[in-house]
């Protein structure tokens, strides 16, 4: 294969900076580079009018008030602040949290955190297709539960959860549904208010803005909702968040809110066709597997098992002309395959042969083309290199198999 | 975390990937590891009659680059050695010649154990004393 330029498939973990957006940031660097707290000079009110501006254009992404976006750090530090915020605000009402262990490690950490402060934390077990089982859910809610918090959309495998159907049993019962839907904003239409969200966690980077600042969604009528600040200072956003807000990252995350309210239904019609091309092509090979709902996922994203070969040695075959993530053990320091596939049902060996594929705004058919064919001959090659591959081809049963665990 | 330029090498010309007949009375084969963890070996001697020294060695492995380096490493040493040196080879040795990281000197463990593994299964099948040291499963 000829050499080429980096091709990127890793936009769940990152998107690059649309270039329309920092060209919006870049005058608030230098020209106005004022403190959007600063009420007595002309610096601190153009810094506050494009924090402003950007609120606008963040609440109307995703159907809310302005009043209702809280700016932060990126979505782990609204996660925390949604989390142990509305754990120590409703403490009066109960101390029952219930979650999902597909979930990120930020709410997963989190809620470990938290039943050390003496919450009480469901953990639901989800559907071979990665989806939570409603019933299971109801049947968890009981009078002491404050939150569910479930993702809007998973990162590993992009499995979408049934939000509306979930956000009206919480109704239902009276407790505040908080979602994490950092890699559901401004991809496919994430309505808070319509869904019945009460909080819900995202961030400028996974939507082609700039790292460092993300928003928690606050509902502040029907039912008003308050979180119980983290972060102590000067009493910024309302009171639930302080510091200094980061004016030229809120302005790249409004310009990433406009573009992604304009383009995300013709985005998302090309990335899925283009995804769709890939995960054709890739499961053409025997022994694949796709991972996760086929249907009740986001469109630019596929997670596939490539039996019998290792997702990292796979990945070393094309690292120097494709970018992506493995659901191996090895990519991570922690030897252990991903947790999200393995509470699919997944086995561990299946999980350590996963790649994930994420696609985004400037993936091009020519990008696709390309790693099709680069993972179908890595593949091959690793399947050549494969002991299990040739004990599998020769009919071995590998479960019969006495392995020394190491 | 990037790879050394030694494993890398060993991992885009891997050197004996290949199976020898395991049934044979000469070849001793050492399968190690386990797919739910991610890696596994197979690393297998033949032994020549006369001499007694390791005259061809083969491997396969599932795993990462580093997995694959130890293994395509162990196979080069191994040639040419007499089982006694070869029981020599220490993990460590690996670790070394291949620059691997904290993270992983599990890869070079399990091809010690590989080529431990294929000596003891080259002795039983010829009733040869097997040492303590070489205790480990074979298949």
């Amino acid at each position: 294969m000829e050499k080429r330029h980096m091709i990127y498939l890793d936009n769940n973990s990152t998107t690059p900076c649309d270039p329309r957006v920092v060209e919006a940031m870049v005058p608030y660097f230098f020209e106005k580079h004022g403190n959007a707290a600063s009420r007595s000079h002309p610096y601190g009110w153009e810094a506050e009018d494009a924090v402003d501006y950007a609120r606008e254009q963040i609440a109307a992404l995703i159907g809310a008030d302005e009043k209702e976006i809280i700016f932060t750090s990126g979505a782990t530090e609204s996660n925390n602040l949604a989390l142990k915020g509305v754990f120590e605000m409703y403490a009066k009402k109960g101390n029952h949290i219930i979650t999902a262990e597909t979930e990120h490690k930020a709410i997963i950490d989190t809620c470990k955190h938290l039943e050390k402060q003496g919450a009480e934390v469901t953990w639901l077990k989800v559907q071979e297709d990665g989806r939570v089982n409603l019933a299971d859910l109801e049947a968890a809610i009981k009078p002491t539960t404050i939150v569910v918090s479930l993702m809007w959309a998973n990162n590993e495998t992009g499995v979408i959860q049934p939000m509306r159907e979930i956000a009206t049993i919480c109704e239902k019962h009276g407790v505040l549904f908080h979602s994490d839907a950092t890699q559901a904003v401004g991809k496919i239409p994430t309505n808070a208010r319509e869904t019945g969200v009460h909080l819900m966690s995202f961030t400028a980077h996974k939507m082609y803005g700039p790292k460092g600042v993300g928003a928690l969604y606050v509902s502040r009528k029907n039912p008003r909702v308050k979180v119980t600040a983290q972060m102590d200072g000067g009493g910024h956003e309302r009171g639930m968040r302080s510091g200094t807000l980061n004016v030229p990252g809120i302005v790249g995350f409004g310009k990433a809110a406009e573009i992604a309210k304009a383009e995300m239904h013709q985005d998302a019609e090309r990335l899925s066709r283009l995804r769709d091309k890939l995960e054709n092509g890739l499961l053409q090979l025997e022994e694949t597997k796709l991972n996760g709902n086929a249907e009740h996922r986001m469109p630019h994203v596929a997670n596939i098992s490539f039996k019998h070969v290792e997702g990292e040695g796979l990945m070393m075959t094309f690292n120097q002309n494709i970018a992506l993530s493995s659901g191996s053990a090895c990519t991570s320091a922690s030897l252990e395959p991903s947790y999200v596939l393995v509470a699919m049902g997944l086995g561990d060996d299946l999980a350590h042969s996963s790649l994930r594929f994420s696609l985004g705004r400037f993936t091009t058919e020519a990008d696709i083309d390309f790693t099709i064919e680069a993972i179908t001959q890595g593949v091959n090659h690793m399947r050549e290199l494969s002991p299990i591959w040739e004990m599998y081809k020769d009919g071995v049963d590998l479960t019969k198999i006495e392995w020394t665990e190491h | 975390m990037a790879y050394s330029e030694k494993v890398l090498e060993h991992f885009k010309n891997p050197r004996n990937v290949g199976t020898l007949n395991k049934d044979s009375k000469n070849v001793g084969t050492g399968l190690v590891g386990a797919p739910e963890c991610g890696d596994v070996m197979r690393l297998q001697i033949e032994v020549d009659d006369e001499t007694g020294m390791i005259r061809d060695a083969k491997f396969k492995t599932f795993g990462c680059g580093s997995a694959i380096a130890s293994s395509s490493l162990a196979t080069e040493w191994l040639k040419g050695k007499s089982l006694d040196e070869a029981m020599t080879i220490d993990n460590m040795d690996i670790v070394e010649e291949l620059a691997l990281p904290p993270v992983k000197i599990h890869c070079s463990v399990l091809a010690e154990d590989a080529i431990k593994a294929a000596i003891q299964d080259y002795k039983v099948k010829n009733g040869l004393a097997v040492t303590e040291e070489s205790g480990v499963t074979t298949a």
